[in-house]
């Protein structure tokens, strides 16, 4: 069961409190009423699945309400972070590196 | 008394303190503290089953939770029956009864076993190849026989009466495994200031010391020093230990499952405890400190009973103090079983041989040996043991070949060496590596926060083990934050340095011969069969292992992994890396229901919703239907009414007169803000800036690509306060909709969303006589049709009690729906019914609602409509808005696809006979003679018997419905094909008179 931290909360909680909620950073189009059927298509329905790092979203459903975006690696479950919904996508290769010097304990 | 192989003096039970227990009806002593397989071998009991396969007699090959043998069926009383349980595990209590299991007639004379000459039919794969035709004698035949031949234990057939508990934890570090290493890291951690849970899945602490002789901890006997270890942490404010607690998963993110066994071991149930306890435990810091699995050797009939890990003859004499029998030979690559064979001879057990299939063995074993006067054959094996139901000989070759000695023995004692157990690291997600000089995989690369210490991760020597378990209590207590303590220091002895160890196939076994040489001993697979598998093509593992069933048993191969694994990579001339390892998955050892359920079972299984007015409809004879959690009343059957009569007699008196339904179970969400008419806009396909306050409107809502996701009428109490309602399966998830976009996508918006579902009971009444029944009750709203037309809504009081009374319909008649705190519920249903009963009016359920509505073409989203259905598709094109520029889905309904001829579209169906009650599902086609696969253009989404109408009626999803009006189409069923004409969707009062009173 996955340890999350809700940076509304400040707490990490059991993943038991939250919801995923797919992909992070998919901006619905202000016009959305005119952009043309590709790129309806690039918005709605085209995802990557990543192996590996992934921007997406969780809301804290059973603790605050409210929705975040995280950063996890799609292999070891590992969350390099998570953030406010609305503040910028972090740098990937800096949450790369700053990852390095974490792990085991020894 | 004493049972027959119990040697004075040796072991730690108490000879006073006897326990009496039977065995298939035998009625055999044991003492406490002995485990079931302690106590059978106590009284000269080696045969405990017969094989899965070949229905071979089978002993009791280790001790402990290894065991892939030893499985029997262990009861307390009639409902406390649990088969399969591993006899090396179990404890034995007074009046315990122990039955053996895939045998018939006795365990000494199986029928079954005739499989075992049938043998070569039954090899690797059998069962892809051998029955395969004719198709239909799988069901019929093969499978139930298969099913019946191959077995373990029965389930048993009454509900378990016992309760399980359970208990979240958190700690600075977890250790599991309280041997030697555990106990060291916790005493560590524990002095550092940490919170320490510690657990082992023994009875009693102490791991492998309790069977190493000769060992010393701080100058003490090793399972002497465990146990006052024990008490030290036990008595620490910030340690909990726990033993007969097994750490089966490691999932992810440090979060540990435990599962602790707390009353299967007692003589007198105390009903106030739980059977067993899981725990689930968080912890900042885990170390693994598991030990390892002593492998037994591959050879010519080493299933025989009576044939035992090396490892295991010494727990039973050091421990339980029972010899495993009287003349007791060695077989073994591995210095750790020469102790077996020291301890023996020490306790007056005669050790005829040790045969070791080495040239050179430690000098120090070696030494001890002849000076104990033991022959020790080096560069020998065992090529074949006989004795049909218990060892009674072994055949001794020089490797290389020549003639074989015969040695008479009742028992033999094997080791192959030690495989490190790295299943928790493995289930962690590590990478494990082989270690080519030792020919074993050790923990590789880390992906959680923990860390492997002694036996499991290849360190053997007891100094270096508690050395490596002192620096990482004391490492991870100080990385999980502590700063207390002092630093511990331990100094460990052991009376004899190990080396050795092989795996795969040994000398007599090899890829020449026939002979069984059982590997995986509870699937009953044999060198050969690997061998098999590699030539019918599996080269890789996982295919070996699937086709053989090699560590797919309840063992889950913790003994015969890494020999097929070596067996393989022989036969395929590969390296063992090369062939690779498969993944090891929770639980370590099987974890019963109870422990996983725990709780959550009868009615805690899962919560039943209730309304507000659930006690009046159960009093008032409701049958009741599950929708979603909600039980809801179904329909008020009178005496002598069954279902149809009642449904029948409840449309016709709503109509008629009046009827009251309960409503409360409607998603109910308060919208409210400066912004609230705007976000709704975009929620919904409706314009909401032009509803005026004191009005209700029906709304659709989509999801982005265009397709319905529900439905609901929404009354706008004021400029900034809306009271919206969504259909009762699709509240949360209306909810967490909402709140997505207003969170993600229109932030700027200042709306607040509250669900508000279980703040209202809503009661809805309808028919022509509903104004009249709740006119007197209602004050400061006037009800008539001028001011208070149909959807309109409306704030005041109702019997005293503040509603907002919504005047609607869902059924097309006259209709109001009368919202009340959820706490006057069934008061002001009471009041309303005491009116509207004297005129003549019923309660009504929910098969009633769904026959008016459907009467009138009302749909139900997610019954009429499933996903794929647009407003235009379902005939809601007048609630979609052409005049906004946006709208959740405003895009979504312009693709291609959405927008193209020929769609299903909602349409309503009339039986060509008007007694004939379509089936819901059906499916619907133009040509009843086409050959199949016929042309599909739809299903019938809603049917009903309508007593209104005096015929059937029928809603259905239908490709180009519309254009189809008046068109015979015909429903194809198993034994009749029914026509059917389309229609328009709705069979009652066209005009809609009705609903204005």
């Amino acid at each position: 069961m996955l340890l999350i931290y809700c940076p509304y909360c400040e707490e990490e909680r059991s993943e038991l409190e939250f919801r995923n909620a797919g992909d992070a950073h998919i901006v619905r189009p202000a016009n959305i009423a005119e952009i043309s059927d590709e790129e309806f298509e690039e918005f709605f329905f085209l995802r990557q699945n990543p192996k590996g790092l992934f921007f997406e979203r969780w809301r804290h459903i059973h603790g605050c309400g409210r929705f975040f975006n995280a950063a996890r690696d799609t292999v070891s479950d590992r969350f390099y972070t998570t953030y406010k919904a609305g503040e910028p996508k972090p740098d990937v290769a800096a949450i790369l590196n700053g990852e390095q010097d974490k792990g085991a304990a020894r | 008394m004493s049972a027959a192989n119990r040697i004075a003096g040796a072991g730690r039970l108490t000879p006073a303190r006897i326990a009496r227990f039977t065995f298939d009806g035998r009625t055999l002593t044991a003492l406490e503290g002995d485990t079931v397989a302690s106590a059978l071998l106590a009284n000269g009991i080696h045969l405990v089953g017969r094989s899965f396969k070949y229905h071979r007699p089978r002993g009791i090959l280790s001790a402990g939770a290894e065991e892939p043998n030893a499985l029997l069926d262990v009861s307390r009383d009639a409902a406390r029956r649990q088969p399969n349980v591993r006899a090396t595990v179990q404890e034995v209590f007074d009046g315990m009864k122990v039955e053996s299991q895939n045998r018939w007639p006795s365990l000494a004379f199986d029928v079954g076993g005739f499989n075992d000459l049938l043998s070569p039919f039954f090899a690797a794969g059998f069962y892809y190849k051998t029955f395969m035709w004719p198709k239909a004698a799988w069901h019929a035949i093969y499978e139930p026989f298969i099913r019946r031949a191959a077995g373990l234990g029965v389930a048993p057939t009454e509900a378990d009466p016992d309760h399980y508990a359970s208990r979240y934890a958190h700690c600075d570090v977890l250790v599991i495994g309280a041997g030697a290493a555990g106990l060291s890291a916790a005493l560590a951690a524990a002095k550092a200031g940490a919170k320490v849970i510690v657990c082992d899945e023994q009875p009693e602490v102490g791991g492998a010391l309790r069977y190493e002789s000769g060992t010393t901890i701080d100058g003490k006997d090793g399972w002497d020093w465990a146990q006052a270890a024990a008490k030290t942490l036990a008595a620490m404010d910030n340690v909990t230990v726990l033993t007969r607690t097994t750490g089966f998963g490691y999932y992810n993110h440090n979060f540990v499952g435990l599962v602790e066994r707390v009353t299967d071991h007692l003589p007198a149930l105390d009903k106030a405890l739980p059977r067993e306890r899981l725990w689930q435990v968080r912890a900042k810091k885990v170390i693994l400190a598991n030990g390892s699995i002593e492998r037994h050797m591959v050879f010519a009939n080493n299933d025989r009973p009576g044939i035992m890990l090396a490892s295991a003859g010494r727990t039973y004499l050091n421990h339980y103090g029972v010899a495993v029998g009287s003349k007791v030979g060695v077989y073994t690559a591995h210095d750790s079983a020469y102790e077996a064979a020291f301890d023996l001879k020490r306790a007056g057990v005669a050790v005829p041989a040790i045969v070791d299939c080495r040239d050179n063995p430690g000098e120090a074993v070696l030494a001890e040996a002849r000076r104990l006067g033991i022959e020790v054959l080096t560069g020998h094996s065992v090529v074949n043991a006989g004795g049909k139901l218990r060892v009674n000989s072994i055949s001794v070759a020089r490797n290389g070949g020549g003639s074989a000695r015969k040695i008479a023995v009742d028992a033999l004692l094997v080791s192959a060496g030690w495989t490190p157990s790295v299943h928790l690291f493995s289930q962690s997600r590590g990478k494990v590596k082989f270690d080519a000089a030792t020919q074993r995989f050790l923990p590789g690369t880390y992906l959680q926060d923990c860390l492997s210490i002694g036996a499991c991760n290849g360190t053997d020597d007891l100094q270096a083990t508690i050395d490596e378990a002192l620096a990482a209590g004391e490492l991870t207590a100080r990385a999980a934050g502590a700063e207390g303590g002092a630093q511990v220091t331990l100094h460990g002895e052991n009376a004899f340095s190990w080396t050795g160890g092989m795996i795969g196939a040994a000398e007599g076994a090899g890829p020449d011969t026939t002979v069984k040489a059982f590997i995986d001993f509870q699937h009953d697979v044999c060198a050969k069969d690997i061998r098999l598998a590699v030539r019918e093509g599996m080269h890789s593992i996982e295919h070996i292992k699937r086709f053989t069933t090699n560590g797919m048993a309840s063992d889950q191969g913790k003994l015969s992994n890494m020999h097929g694994l070596a067996i393989a990579a022989e036969t395929l001339g590969k390296d063992i890396p090369q062939v690779g390892l498969t993944t090891f998955r929770q639980p370590y050892t099987p974890v019963t229901f109870g422990a996983i359920v725990n709780h959550s079972r009868g009615s805690l299984f899962d919560p039943a919703r209730k309304t507000p007015i659930h006690a009046w409809e159960e009093a008032h004879g409701a049958e009741f239907e599950d929708v979603g959690n909600w039980k809801r009343a179904w329909f008020y059957p009178k005496v002598g009414e069954g279902m149809h009569e009642a449904v029948g007699r409840e449309c016709r008196t709503v109509r008629e007169v009046a009827g009251l339904f309960d409503a409360s179970t409607l998603g109910k969400i308060e919208v409210v803000g400066p912004d609230a008419a705007q976000f709704l806009n975009l929620m919904y396909t409706n314009a909401w800036d032009t509803l005026k306050p004191g009005r209700c409107r029906y709304g659709i809502m989509l999801r982005d690509d265009g397709f319905v996701y529900d439905d609901g009428v929404v009354g706008r109490l004021a400029e900034d306060r809306f009271h919206v309602t969504t259909t009762t399966g699709g509240a949360p998830r209306v909810m967490h909709h909402m709140e997505d976009y207003l969170q993600t996508e229109f932030p700027h918006l200042k709306v607040w969303l509250t669900s508000t579902t279980e703040q209202w009971a809503v009661i809805a009444v309808q028919g022509p006589k509903a104004r009249e029944i709740i006119a007197p009750l209602v004050e400061g709203i006037d009800l008539s049709n001028e001011a208070f037309p149909h959807m309109s809504v409306a704030e005041g009081k109702i019997c005293g009690v503040p509603t907002r009374l919504f005047r609607m319909s869902f059924t097309g008649e006259l209709g109001f729906e009368v919202n009340v705190p959820a706490d006057y519920g069934q008061a002001v249903w009471e009041a309303i019914w005491e009116r509207a009963e004297p005129m003549g009016a019923c309660a009504y359920g929910t098969e009633t609602m769904h026959v008016l509505r459907a009467e009138k073409g009302y749909i139900i989203v997610g019954q009429d409509t499933d996903g794929t259905l647009t407003p235009d598709d379902a005939s809601l094109s007048w609630a979609v808005s052409k005049k906004k520029a946006d709208f959740v889905g405003i895009r979504g309904l312009k693709r291609p696809d959405l927008v193209k001829d020929g769609r299903k579209q909602l349409v309503g169906l009339l039986t060509k006979d008007p007694k004939v009650v379509l089936e819901e599902g059906a499916q619907i086609v133009a040509d009843p003679n086409q050959p199949k696969p016929m042309t599909m253009l739809g299903h019938v989404t809603s049917s009903y018997w309508s007593e209104n109408c005096g015929r059937s009626i029928a809603l259905a999803v239908v490709a180009g419905g519309r254009a189809r009006l008046g068109q015979t189409l015909y429903v194809p069923m198993a034994d009749r094909t029914i026509a059917v004409e389309v229609s328009d969707m709705v069979f009652f009062d066209k005009e809609g008179g009705r609903l204005h009173g």
